[in-house]
């Protein structure tokens, strides 16, 4: 008890949120998780969601913050299951495989990209590292809160933890000289051969029952596998092609991990393989705007949306920044609407699906009583081209504001915009990150 | 798009490209003419391939025998002002990839009509969304890196679909065109300085071309014949160029030789509007959504709003990509920009009637007039809402695609 009382306080304070109660006035309601309502009233208090309703069902708390943002569209911020800002980098040219490198120790906190991913109203995403491997390394769910050290935009589990993933690879991206796999079998028998290294090692910690010197030595990489092995730890698979799509569910049907499929472009050929697998926890998509460029990747299309709704999977997005720009994410679901996806599972997929993928369900993704107050403001429909980012809250504070002139820099772009993005570029030149 | 599908639009292609010219009518119930108001309820009649008469219904008598479509909205055929499919193809593999000839910084003399490829997918697929001209040829990231020329986007040979097969010669200025090891340009006033000599050396070519005793005339030099049509002032210069420093390199050199300038990209041009605008020349901005990094990290998605508002002639491009995705689709990049500042008149502008001014080629298109080419793309609401579809689109008067995009 003291315990999460002490973590919630932590919170609290890492989130910087307003003592004051929020009540945001007037705008139309999208909380996801239920019907669209008219002219509501939303209020925020210590950096959670506190009452939502129609405006005569919520009683707005008297030393509340009143903002009247009457003619806008609120909705829970959006979620980013798959972004490389921050410049961020996992494992070297060294193995294929790096389960012990931590994107938590690479990314360049102010990197514009994450203003830029505020100004799209962005609140949560999945920083990863790139493709170029079978396993880069550990992932970093973070909020996107102001800040200048990476220690702010953590998100801490229940238990203290953080919240992070491992990102793995299939099809071109890994195929390399050697020590990398030269072929497709290759890739996957490496994969199969470290996971059954990490069970004997799981095992031996489980036989020495505590005694110090019993232990095998610690294996950080293998520690990340058993942590996947256990179901403690979501696989977030970079794979293309039907059939690497299919050898993932393979790889994860033999060892019983929880995998969300990233990029899946062949996704709309195997649907119904992917819905009926019980560890994928989900689909999230990148949707771009011409076929090819990326040779395994060019029958990705834009009705894949609708037809991995229609199958039941869980449908989500990602901007994949820098391959496609986080001002522009709420673009991603518009397109998939364009192709048949319905309007619903595109708003989804834009936040609770996200949410799902993340294992964050419970704190993000909808407006719930209950949930972090991590809101985005929008000047209209959410999936008109024409319709901008008004305001970005998270954990109950703004962080980006339309009518600030510097948020608007990064909004719109401009001469110093793009500040310390890094060199992204040349890995795109390798087709490395998408 | 399946095997079949690109299969299906190649069969499609072929079996339609047999009618030579249409007999269409298209009623729309608004029809963006870009020559003015926009028409409500109005009827385009194509006969001959042509654009015949233009009006609303009540005043238009269908002739006899006409297919006619409907449509929400009905709009020019676009124009991509500046791209390279047909000569870049979406496989992104070595035999598909003929938009830049490495071998040397300067080669003006590649034609584009030489390279393109008029069944590569990339061309069906800009079609499918209203694309029905592009201004495509040799890619930035080299000096000069070769010709571009204005086409359509229909036919199964480059003869069949070309409008100008020499538009404009490509170079580029700034980090695209640094070649790499010790090889020249390495600088950006290595740049300069080498676009200066081989213009020197043009005027020099067509000087003795020009001499009154025969003997005295130089053997025939492809590549200063090329360049010669920029300095003859038939052909203009189509600069790339990113950045303000860059910028002002291209007019300095315009300057200095009197030639015609395209400048392209510009992506920081909004610091030196004053400078382009007094140079008159005209402008194709970079794609809206062009990731920003590297030399286009300070681009803006209001930039094409802040030409259209200094009165700089402006058009929009769906340009060049190396990698995902590997065309962009101009009217995409037009919908950006409209809700950025450009608003929608001037954003369909950008990609018909202004594009085709740029160009040189509004005489024949750009805009829904009688006497025009019979170029027309329906969709079922407004052409830049995310969730709009193209519906059909017709080049000159040929029905090319009937399928929802």
């Amino acid at each position: 008890m003291l315990r999460s009382l002490l973590l919630s306080a932590l919170l609290v304070a890492a989130a910087g949120a307003q003592e004051t109660p929020q009540a945001f006035v007037g705008a139309s309601l999208y909380p996801i998780t239920g019907p669209p309502i008219e002219s509501g009233t939303l209020v925020i208090h210590d950096g959670k969601i506190v009452a939502l309703g129609p405006a005569p069902a919520v009683q707005i708390p008297a030393d509340a913050v009143q903002h009247d943002v009457s003619g806008s569209v609120v909705l829970p911020g959006f979620v980013d299951t798959h972004s490389h800002a921050g410049s961020v980098e996992g494992g070297d040219g060294s193995g294929p495989m790096h389960p012990d490198a931590r994107a938590l120790d690479s990314i360049n906190v102010r990197d514009a990209r994450i203003q830029k991913a505020q100004a799209g109203g962005i609140t949560t995403a999945n920083i990863m590292p790139g493709s170029g491997h079978l396993l880069s390394g550990q992932t970093l769910y973070v909020k996107h809160r102001d800040s200048k050290v990476i220690d702010d935009l953590l998100i801490r589990q229940a238990d203290g933890s953080l919240a992070y993933g491992v990102k793995m690879a299939n099809g071109t991206n890994s195929r390399k000289d050697p020590p990398f796999p030269g072929s497709r079998a290759k890739s996957a028998a490496i994969v199969r051969e470290r996971f059954l290294e990490a069970i004997a090692y799981r095992d031996k910690v489980t036989q020495a029952a505590g005694e110090a010197d019993e232990l095998p030595p610690r294996d950080l990489g293998l520690e990340t596998l058993g942590e996947i092995l256990a179901g403690e730890r979501v696989v977030h698979f970079h794979t293309h092609r039907h059939d690497d799509i299919l050898t993932v569910l393979r790889l994860a049907d033999e060892f019983d991990f929880k995998v969300v499929l990233q990029h899946v472009s062949d996704g709309w050929a195997v649907a119904d393989e992917i819905a009926a697998s019980p560890q994928v926890l989900g689909a999230s998509l990148i949707l771009i705007d011409s076929p090819g460029g990326k040779l395994e990747a060019k029958d990705n299309q834009l009705p894949t949306g609708a037809i991995l709704e229609q199958a039941g999977v869980v449908t989500g997005f990602h901007t994949d920044d820098p391959i496609t720009d986080s001002r522009l994410f709420n673009r991603m679901a518009a397109l998939a609407v364009r192709a048949g996806m319905s309007r619903e599972g595109a708003l989804y997929g834009l936040t609770m699906a996200g949410a799902r993928m993340l294992g964050l369900e419970e704190r993000i993704g909808s407006l719930q009583v209950g949930k972090d107050a991590d809101l985005v403001v929008l000047s209209g429909d959410p999936l008109s081209v024409y319709t901008q980012v008004l305001q970005t809250w998270v954990d109950g504070t703004k962080v980006f504001d339309r009518s600030d002139p510097q948020d608007r820099l990064y909004a719109e772009g401009g001469f110093g915009a793009s500040h310390d993005q890094g060199h992204i570029l040349h890995g795109i030149a390798q087709g490395e990150h998408e | 798009m399946t095997r079949r599908q690109r299969l299906a639009a190649l069969v499609a292609g072929i079996a339609s490209s047999g009618a030579a010219f249409g007999q269409i009518a298209v009623t729309g119930a608004t029809v963006h003419t870009a020559a003015g108001e926009p028409l409500e309820n109005a009827v385009v009649v194509i006969e001959d391939g042509k654009i015949s008469q233009v009006g609303p219904a009540s005043e238009i008598e269908i002739p006899d025998g006409f297919r006619t479509m409907t449509a929400a909205v009905v709009t020019p055929g676009l124009i991509d002002a500046r791209s390279t499919i047909g000569l870049s193809g979406y496989l992104n593999q070595e035999h598909d990839q003929d938009q830049i000839e490495a071998s040397a910084p300067m080669q003006p003399e590649l034609r584009a009509i030489d390279a393109y490829n008029p069944r590569e997918a990339l061309v069906e697929w800009v079609r499918g969304y209203g694309v029905t001209t592009v201004h495509t040829g040799h890619a930035p990231r080299s000096l000069v890196s070769g010709q571009t020329a204005v086409i359509k986007t229909r036919g199964l040979t480059v003869e069949e679909a070309v409008v100008k097969p020499l538009a404009m010669i490509a170079a580029t200025v700034g980090d695209g065109a640094r070649e790499r090891g010790n090889k020249a340009p390495g600088t950006r006033a290595k740049m300069a300085a080498m676009l200066r000599a081989e213009l020197i050396k043009t005027r020099e070519y067509l000087d003795r071309r020009s001499a009154e005793d025969e003997d005295e005339h130089p053997d025939r030099d492809l590549r200063l014949e090329a360049l010669g049509e920029v300095l003859e002032g038939n052909v203009p210069l189509l600069v790339t160029a990113q950045r303000t420093q860059d910028i002002l390199t291209v007019l300095r050199i315009r300057e200095e030789f009197d030639i015609p300038v395209v400048l392209d990209g510009v992506a920081e041009a909004y610091d030196v509007l004053d400078q382009i605008r007094d140079a008159g020349v005209s402008v194709i901005v970079h794609p809206t959504m062009m990731r920003a990094q590297g030399e286009t990290e300070n681009l803006s998605f209001e930039t094409a709003a802040r030409l259209r508002d200094a009165g700089i002639p402006m058009a929009l491009q769906g340009g060049y990509e190396s990698y995902v995705p590997k065309s962009r689709l101009v009217l995409f990049e037009a919908g950006v920009a409209a809700a950025h500042g450009l608003g929608f008149d001037d954003a369909l502008r950008s990609i018909t009637i202004n594009a085709a001014r740029v160009l040189g080629v509004d005489d024949r298109i750009g805009s829904i007039e009688v006497g025009k080419d019979g170029d027309i793309a329906l969709y079922d609401g407004d052409p830049f809402e995310y969730s709009t579809h193209c519906v059909a689109v017709i080049i000159e008067g040929e029905v090319v695609s009937e399928e929802v995009r």
